[in-house]
């Protein structure tokens, strides 16, 4: 991967932390249903390259706080600080969300601009998360985990500044997200972004993250903020991992 | 009114029809067979009603077709209507695309415009064809409009219907890829407009056929296959008018099997 490596290390420059402040975000109301309070007072900066992990039950917000960091959302009160100036930003959806009607190395090209040099780096890439052989299929006829490895390559091609995840790994079974999540990791030691990963899954959070925060069911709102210091090894080893995940999750 | 059928189950089916070359020649030998049998009840009939003026023979239409062919007037007669079709086809498809489309993104403005479209969606052909020559006079212009306005509401609300089928997702998803609109417009919203597209083409033509040859009739200004039909009739000849049909259908077929088909699978190649 000596040609995705070297063009890496000269874009990773960002050291301006991420400023992430949502003060208010409420769900106008739909039909009966009063409207509702998703996040209440979260507020937390991200130092470059960092791996922070957003974690909580499900329906806490944790979406929602991405959407808003991704600028898809912009209905709420607060300000989002992305370190100014340009940054490249890729969000892995929870659906691989590919065009269906390109093939998997169409969908990578496509996040890139028309002639850019990274275009290069697309065989390389493809092998990397083992698509070789698909490249011209179209994605429907491949299986969930293939779309996801799609999905991540897409991500990566971009050599973002800043990745986010929204449980790209639910819904796989275990060997496959096992196997997705040990790729996640050497992509990211080869390759140090900024990552807000959300999942609900705490042994992953544990297994990825260099940070986590931890949100309130209901309004969410951060309730812990832990670093997590393993080795990519002992990201491997199940044992470590669970060690770790009690420690951190001893508080309720 | 026929209801706007669902564009993907029947563009689906198409697609999933075998390659193979064998199974495709069994599948013409059944058509050539059925359309035999076809004639020779046709031919059984016509010897029972033994009246050549009313009711001719296969042979007998099949010569007027030569008849017909060796003159030239059957190709430019049959050259004028597709012409006509070509006209209002285009132009139908696209003034109720950008209609369609158009209501498909603004609700507000399709909550105040559904009506009127329900009210022409509802508007007899005959209707639509006699006023069109009465307030545009017996012009080509008006023929080919009042082809056309048959179409253009059905068009509208099918692409109306895959406008607000869109996906939000991957219109997300071409946002936070930095798209643009050109790319967001070729590789995201037209492949999942294409199969609604594709099945107001398709009902459009079979309708527009149909619509075309009474709109030549009743104006077509000496020329089309409608007004050989509509002076055949007057002369009581039923060869001729059996001819041109023939024709007609062939050419129509052809069409269909030649460009709309192959157009189809092409869009569908990506399908399961």
């Amino acid at each position: 991967m000596a040609a995705v490596a070297s063009s890496v290390s000269e874009i990773n420059q960002a050291t301006e932390p991420l400023k992430i402040r949502v003060d208010r975000k409420i769900f106008p109301p739909v039909g009966a249903r009063d409207e509702q309070l998703v996040l209440s007072n979260v507020a937390f900066d991200v130092a470059p390259r960092t791996f922070l992990v957003l974690t909580g039950p499900s329906g806490c917000g944790k979406s929602t706080l991405l959407n808003i960091i991704a600028g898809l959302d912009t209905s709420f009160e607060g300000s989002i600080d992305l370190g100014g100036g340009q940054h490249r930003m890729t969000y892995i959806f929870q659906s691989p969300r590919l065009l269906p009607w390109r093939t998997v190395y169409e969908n990578i090209a496509l996040a890139l601009p028309e002639g850019d040099p990274r275009l290069a780096n697309i065989p390389a890439m493809l092998e990397r998360v083992g698509l070789t052989q698909a490249a011209s299929a179209y994605p429907e006829r491949l299986s969930l985990g293939m779309q996801r490895r799609a999905a991540l390559a897409r991500g990566f091609i971009l050599e973002p500044e800043i990745l986010l995840m929204d449980e790209p790994f639910v819904s796989l079974d275990d060997p496959t997200a096992q196997s997705l999540r040990q790729l996640l990791i050497e992509l990211w030691t080869s390759h140090p972004t900024t990552v807000i990963f959300v999942t609900h899954d705490r042994a992953e959070a544990v297994q990825l993250g260099t940070r986590i925060l931890r949100l309130s069911p209901g309004r969410a709102s951060v309730v812990q903020d832990v670093s997590v210091k393993l080795t990519p090894a002992q990201r491997l080893d199940r044992a470590v991992v669970l060690a770790e995940q009690t420690r951190i999750f001893a508080t309720p | 009114m026929a209801p706007v059928s669902t564009p993907i189950s029947s563009t689906r089916k198409r697609v999933s029809v075998r390659a193979s070359w064998i199974a495709g020649l069994e599948r013409l030998g059944w058509v050539v067979a059925s359309l035999l049998a076809f004639v020779a009840l046709w031919q059984v009939i016509a010897v029972l009603a033994n009246d050549v003026r009313r009711f001719p023979s296969p042979a007998a239409v099949f010569g007027t077709v030569a008849q017909l062919a060796s003159t030239g007037a059957l190709f430019s007669n049959i050259a004028t209507t597709l012409w006509r079709v070509a006209l209002a086809f285009s132009s139908a498809m696209i003034i109720g695309s950008i209609i369609g489309i158009f209501l498909g993104k603004f609700p507000r403005v399709d909550r105040f415009f559904d009506p009127w479209l329900i009210l022409f969606l509802n508007l007899p052909a005959i209707v639509t064809i006699t006023l069109c020559f009465i307030w545009g006079g017996m012009s080509e212009t008006a023929a080919v409009l009042a082809v056309a306005l048959n179409k253009i509401p059905s068009a509208a609300v099918t692409l109306r219907e895959g406008t607000r089928a869109l996906s939000r997702d991957l219109d997300e998803m071409a946002l936070i890829y930095k798209f643009g609109s050109w790319r967001t417009l070729r590789h995201v919203i037209i492949p999942q407009l294409a199969p609604y597209f594709a099945s107001a083409a398709r009902t459009g033509l079979a309708l527009i056929w149909k619509i075309v040859l009474v709109v030549e009739a009743f104006g077509g200004r000496g020329k089309g296959v409608g007004y050989q039909i509509y002076i055949a009739f007057g002369e009581f000849d039923v060869a001729t008018i059996l001819a041109y049909t023939l024709a007609f259908i062939l050419i129509v077929q052809l069409i269909e099997f030649l460009v709309l088909q192959p157009l189809l699978e092409r869009v569908n190649k990506w399908r399961r």
